[in-house]
């Protein structure tokens, strides 16, 4: 085990990592720059946890309802060998499947642990792709893996890694819907990336055992409802930038290391409870080597990353808070209490800040101008923050 | 999206209470609008689950699919509102006046239309799909629905296609429309959810807007405005009193029972949402309206009559892509509407034109002096063409020879004719401006005027700014521009894909297949 | 593109000289147009001859009694496409050319001075022409019914919206498109997805609409450009046109630049004008900052890089002119993303020509400073960029799109010296890359990130720091 590896345990403390699957590991291109965010990811704290523990729980949750809907589907598109599936693919996207088999890989003789089920899927795509004939084989629950961060992550396409003319397709099926031919962009966005993390472990896989990356195709099919029914529809997403994002932001993470070095020596977010079920850290604590870490909020943290109140909370003060197109309409000054006075001419601009000063200076004005104009009496605004002019000391928030 | 509105932000941040970002009211308000807070279930594309409708804040109408899976009772629940909202629509119907219509002919328009108010934009997401999902269902045949269902079906998916018309107010959502009148203290997306913009615009006595939004955070204090449901709601509630309702199923008693259950806990989480959308109308009705206001209430309601008309006529649902043509002349329509949208906001309000100070494509300031006789001798025949200098403190940007109205002289157009910054005696130096950055000093703008000044070659009294006239000049132009033409339809050219096929409703529009 | 094939194209200058490449490839599409295609598609790369290409197909047909309309987007280009189809006229056989005007039209001195070109705002009035140009804009307004051109020639058609075309398709018969990919995407101030996905989106340039409802267009490239100096050639074709790339149309060491003075206590802004001179590239960096868009330090030192080059003398060596040519203000350009950017550098410009005699530099007025949208298609000896990133918290995704920094890029003959604030390969590592995905939407290439990558690290060898 490398030096980062037990610096990251030992942050984790005595449990086990958070496994990663296709969408945490996706995640890790939404907000590179995050370091809190990188550190805990690389550690595989339980981050749900964590900001449970600190008193600011992430608003996320699934309703039964759609996860009902979801098994639903798939289970319909994969009934009796996935019958659905390959009328789809026949007649939806034409391609010519003349003979189907289909393998499922779960079912592994006895007790099937993750390696086992992994080792199955490895030997029966390698020969797949050794054998090179044509012959389509749909396989069902393979298991696939893929180093992240020097953690082995398994991953199981809830899809099919199918052959055809020579090439592996990764099957994605959502459930959402495609209504006449578009689908919310952004989840279309997220199964993009997730069926990139695929296509990047399959290659890897077969890769392992001497074949070419371009055997596994750059193209998904992505198999969702259409319109209102539950008939299932296909369509292709060329997923070749995806992966480029993605093969970018995994050999960032080979810098985890440096930003580990730079912590001090001692810092643990362990979440356990000790044996009279007290939190062995209280929050205070948890919240005291939180603040080692630097986090990067944005208001698009609060729709992905479960600390986001948490570190919500923390940038109160800062223009980046209400929003990275408001802050650069600030000026780019970083506090919001910097740019009150900058505007009013309280604070006299100083290195580089001159620019911003400026703006700010007449759009105060500006505005003003125009309320006074209107006779509304000059707004006070100097009322409920006037102690978060620096950044705010750590307060415990037990 | 501005320094301006960034800098409201910033302060209502500090103030605890959201600031205004608008002087006047830019949406139309109807004295009775009818306000429909959906919501729907989730893991479905468009799964109503239940509605709170109405015209009055005091009686809201309840709808709710006690099993939203069951294909019957999802189209008995879209019959209901149908039956609310289409005789809402209708209701104004029936009195029509006569507009000029271009040379001796009148055409017919109502007087007063609709107005849908939803919660936010996801809940206008929700009645594209309704509508989407109900206006191909046929009224006959095997999966034959009510008469009302298409009908609604189609309304809504007029009220839908209208939202993208810059400037129309038949369907608003309330946190777009409070958006546009004040800036939170929180970010934009956060501004998505109606009670968090609310708790910023309207707090309870006793708390910072800060404070209100973070109540308005937690599910079970403040129910989401929907249509989408609190997941914990969902598992901890709902589901058990959906099974309940269909295990109740043939048991007239337990059903009843059942159903007025599951009726109890979805109010509950409707009500709340309810009451914020009529406070918000309450806080937008206290703005006084923009002058145009009421003539683009005109374009909506001429809108809504030639959709009424052509309802009664064929009545076809609209088709589900638009074709090459028809995408073509709506983006032409839509890009002429967003710029007179623009344009007579900022003539509206005083605030809205600062946007265009701030970028120099507008500026404001005294005339210092003013050649009112001055005339134009170049060409065959004299013309009067006055000049002034305007001394504003704006950060100019605009070039020599742009051609600019002020807001309060619409009539009259100002040509650029000099910039100068901090010299200039003479009416004709000419220099661009030193600094364009810096507001602090003082510039010079010479305008040459015509028009709006009657025929003779002098000026009528009042028509030329006098010395010590405040003035606000800008480039935008709010003029009606006539729209692009496009080949028709049946002459769609080959770049394009050709003519497309003809609309034959097909059986499987109507077709479907329930879980 | 395989490995294979990019030896072999890279190969090819061995074989065959760059004007013989460039002569086949024109060779073919005209023969194209013969051949009884609907429609023709011509890639050209920046400054691969698209223009001669456009006046030789024009004359061609023309001369084969053919009625060509010709279509531009700007009435530069349109005045542009005369002027040199006028003097192609006079110098072969003869042809009347029609330039069809819009109301307010004020005729060029470059149009005017042609005997043989008629000018009207009717195109009634110049059916005595077989070859008629106008702006887009302007053709739509024509009546379909009366003008069925057997041929149009759409020029910069990778810039002309779908809907445009779908206005004037029905006035012509075929066509051949001629336009470079690798520039600005039309665009419009509308936000919705109405169409997105439809293969009729009117949102579209006009080459992808013809080429999604019609598969069997040939498209070919033109595989030379002439414009680029052979040390740009590399850096724009990787970055901008990874499946298409061409090569340069002169030899190393053909293109320079000179100073007929030396540097008197040089700083880091002769630093950055003698590399640029020596290879073609610099970047001038300033320290890492986040500033506002009219950054006063980057934009005064474009500024500053325009007025040394002419105090300095400079001095552009071409195939043309192997001993120099003397670099005038109107062979400059300073390019930027904003048009207050592009205002701040004329007032920097303005401050620095009045600042006084021995610091005052004649001619910084003529000086052209431009916005990327405004400068497609145009080219100087030297360009100075102001970097769309520079000074920037946080990239979006117009500030990354490749279009912008690939016109920016390839403007220029002799050099180019991109001015920026260190950070930006920073900001590009920060960036979320958490973009929507539709349906039914082919991916487009290049990806500004990638493409904002390969430039930095090609400027990255070239870098003047300033302290």
């Amino acid at each position: 085990m490398t030096n980062t590896e037990a610096r990251l345990d030992q942050i984790r403390g005595p449990v086990p990592p958070r496994p990663h699957n296709a969408r945490t590991i996706a995640a890790l291109t939404s907000n590179p720059a995050c370091v809190r965010r990188a550190i805990l990811d690389a550690a595989g704290v339980d981050k749900a946890k964590l900001a449970a523990a600190l008193g600011l729980p992430a608003p996320f949750g699934q309703s039964r309802f759609a996860i009902t809907r979801g098994n639903a589907f798939e289970q319909q598109v994969k009934a009796n060998g996935c019958a659905e599936l390959l009328r789809l693919l026949r007649e939806q996207l034409g391609l010519p499947i003349p003979e189907v088999s289909y393998d499922d890989l779960e079912e592994v003789a006895g007790n099937p642990g993750l390696p086992m089920r992994h080792a199955r899927t490895r030997q029966l795509l390698t020969r797949a792709a050794d054998s090179g004939d044509d012959a389509g084989t749909l396989f069902d629950h393979p298991l696939l893996c893929l180093e992240v961060g020097g953690r082995l992550a398994y991953l199981e396409p809830d899809l099919i890694a199918f052959r055809l003319r020579g090439k592996f397709h990764v099957v994605e099926i959502k459930s959402f819907a495609a209504i006449d031919g578009q689908a919310d962009p952004d989840k279309v966005a997220a199964a993009a990336i997730q069926s990139a993390v695929y296509v990047l472990a399959l290659r890897q896989l077969l890769a392992d055992s001497g074949h070419a990356a371009d055997l596994v195709a750059d193209e998904v099919f992505l198999v969702c409802p259409e319109n209102f029914a539950n008939r299932p529809t296909a369509a292709v997403l060329d997923v070749r930038k995806q992966l480029t994002v993605l093969r970018r932001q995994l050999s960032r993470l080979a810098f985890i290391a440096e930003l580990v070095e730079a912590l001090p020596p001692d810092i643990c977010l362990d979440l356990e409870p000790d044996a009279a079920g007290v939190a062995r850290r209280p929050a205070a604590e948890l919240a005291g080597a939180l603040h080692v870490l630097p986090p990067r909020y944005m208001p698009e943290c609060l729709a992905s990353c479960e600390m986001c109140r948490y570190c919500r909370d923390g940038a109160r003060a800062e223009t980046a808070a209400l929003g990275r197109a408001v802050r650069e309409d600030l000026g780019g000054v970083d506090y919001v209490e910097t740019a009150l006075q900058l505007a009013a001419g309280e604070l006299t601009a100083g290195g580089g800040e001159e620019d911003a000063a400026a703006l700010l200076r007449t759009a105060e004005r500006l505005r003003l101008e125009c309320l006074q104009a209107a006779q509304f009496p000059a707004p006070d605004f100097r009322g409920s923050h006037e102690s978060l002019a620096a950044p705010q000391s750590l307060e415990t928030t037990a | 999206m501005s320094t301006l509105t960034a800098l409201a932000r910033a302060q209502a941040w500090s103030a605890g209470t959201a600031q205004r970002v608008a002087l006047v009211r830019h949406v139309h308000l109807a004295e009775r609008p009818l306000v429909f807070v959906p919501l729907a279930l989730a893991g479905e594309a468009s799964a109503p689950l239940a509605t709170m409708v109405g015209d009055d804040p005091d009686s809201p109408r309840l709808l709710v699919v006690s099993q939203p899976r069951n294909r019957d009772q999802r189209f008995a629940f879209v019959a209901e509102l149908a039956d609310v909202m289409v005789s809402y629509m209708e209701g104004f119907c029936s009195v029509a006046e006569e507009v000029a219509a271009g040379r001796d002919e009148t055409r017919p328009r109502f007087v007063n239309a609709p107005q849908v108010v939803v919660p936010n934009q996801a809940a206008i997401g929700f009645v594209r799909l309704l509508g989407r999902s109900t206006r191909f269902r046929r009224t006959t045949g095997e999966f034959a629905v009510g008469p009302a269902v298409p009908v609604l079906g189609r309304w809504l998916t007029y009220l839908a296609e209208r939202t993208e018309h810059p400037g129309s107010c038949l369907l608003l959502a309330a946190t777009e429309a409070l958006s546009r009148h004040w800036a939170s203290g929180q970010s934009e997306l956060e501004d998505l959810n109606l009670a968090a913009l609310m708790g910023w615009i309207d707090p309870p006595p006793g708390m910072t807007g800060e404070e209100a939004a973070a109540a308005a955070e937690d599910p079970v204090l403040s129910p989401p405005a929907g249509p989408a449901t609190d997941p914990g709601f969902d598992n901890e509630v709902l589901e058990s009193l959906i099974e309940a309702c269909s295990r109740a199923d043939g048991d007239a008693a337990a059903s009843s029972r059942a159903v007025a259950a599951l009726e109890r806990a979805l109010a509950g989480q409707l009500v709340p949402t309810w009451r914020l959308v009529w406070r918000a109308l309450e806080l937008l009705r206290a703005l006084p309206e923009g002058a145009s206001v009421a003539r683009r209430w005109e374009g909506d309601r001429d809108s809504f009559t030639g959709y009424a008309a052509y309802l009664r006529d064929t009545g076809l649902p609209q088709p589900r892509r638009d074709g090459a043509v028809a995408a073509a002349r709506r983006l032409d329509w839509l890009e002429r509407a967003q710029a007179s949208y623009a344009a007579e906001r900022a003539f509206d309000d005083p605030l809205a034109m600062a946007e265009y100070r701030m970028t120099g494509e507008a500026f404001a300031g005294l005339v210092v002096k003013a050649e009112p006789d001055r005339l134009d001798h170049s060409g065959k025949r004299r013309k009067l063409r006055p000049l002034i200098m305007v001394e504003t403190t704006d950060p100019v940007r605009a070039e020599v020879g742009t051609v600019m109205t002020a807001v309060t002289r619409q009539g009259q157009s100002a040509r650029v004719v000099s910039i100068s910054a901090d010299s200039g005696d003479a009416m004709s130096a000419e220099n661009g401006p030193e600094d364009g950055a810096e507001p602090a000093g003082m510039v010079r703008i010479v305008l040459e005027l015509s028009g709006g000044m009657g025929r003779s070659l002098t000026a009528a009294p009042g028509s030329v700014p006098e010395v010590g006239e405040w003035l606000c000049y800008s480039s935008l132009t709010a003029d009606y521009q006539r729209p692009w033409e496009f080949p028709p339809a049946e002459e769609t050219p080959w770049t394009h894909g050709g003519p497309p096929q003809p609309y034959v409703p097909a059986d499987e529009d109507a077709v479907e297949e329930w879980s | 593109m395989t490995p294979g094939q990019h030896e072999a194209a890279q190969a090819e200058p061995a074989r065959a000289g760059p004007a013989q490449l460039a002569a086949s490839a024109a060779e073919k599409v005209i023969g194209d147009l013969t051949a009884g295609h609907r429609a023709v598609v011509v890639d050209s790369p920046p400054g691969a001859g698209k223009s001669s290409l456009v006046v030789r197909a024009a004359r061609t047909l023309a001369c084969a009694g053919e009625p060509v309309m010709v279509v531009a987007q700007t009435n530069e280009q349109a005045d542009d496409l005369v002027d040199r189809l006028a003097a192609a006229s006079a110098a072969g056989s003869q042809l009347l050319i029609g330039r069809l005007s819009a109301q307010d039209y004020v005729v060029s001195a470059r149009v005017g001075r042609h005997a043989g070109v008629m000018v009207a705002t009717d195109a009634a009035a110049l059916s005595g022409c077989l070859v008629i140009v106008g702006t887009a804009a302007k053709w739509a307004t024509v009546k379909a019914r009366t003008w069925l051109f057997p041929w149009a020639i759409v020029d910069e058609a990778y810039q002309m919206r779908s809907d445009m075309l779908l206005r004037i398709a029905g006035q012509f018969d075929r066509a051949l498109f001629v336009g470079d990919p690798g520039q600005l995407d039309p665009f419009s101030t509308v936000d919705i997805d109405r169409w997105t996905g439809l293969t009729w989106d009117p949102m579209q340039s006009a080459v992808e609409v013809l080429l999604r409802h019609n598969d069997d267009i040939p498209v070919r490239r033109l595989p030379v450009s002439w414009r680029l100096p052979s040390n740009a050639v590399p850096v724009v074709a990787e970055a901008f046109y990874p499946f298409s790339p061409f090569v340069a149309g002169t030899r190393p060491g053909e293109r320079r630049l000179s100073f007929a003075t030396a540097a008197f206590r040089a700083g880091p802004l002769d630093d950055a004008l003698e590399l640029a001179a020596e290879t073609g590239w610099a970047l001038y960096e300033l320290p890492p900052r986040h500033t506002v868009r009219t950054d006063a330090d980057a934009v005064g030192a474009c500024a500053a890089l325009a007025a040394r080059l002419l105090q300095r003398g400079c001095v552009a060596h071409s195939e043309f002119a192997p001993a120099g040519i003397d670099v005038s203000p109107d062979r400059i350009a300073i390019g930027t993303a904003h048009r207050d950017q592009a205002r701040a550098v004329r007032s920097a410009l303005a401050g620095l020509a009045s600042a006084g005699p021995g610091c005052s530099v004649p001619g910084l007025a003529d000086v052209t400073v431009d916005t990327a949208n405004r400068l497609q298609g145009r080219e100087f000896d030297v360009v100075i960029v102001l970097h769309p990133l520079s000074g920037r918290r946080d990239a979006t995704a117009f500030h990354l799109e490749a279009g912008r920094l690939c016109v920016l890029a390839s403007r220029h003959r002799h050099a180019c010296i991109v001015v920026a604030r260190a950070g930006i390969p920073e900001l590009l590592d920060a960036y979320p890359s958490t973009e929507p995905v539709h349906l039914n939407v082919p991916a487009k290439f290049p990806d500004g990130w990638e493409a904002n990558q390969a430039v930095l690290a090609a400027l990255a060898e070239r870098k003047v720091t300033v302290r």
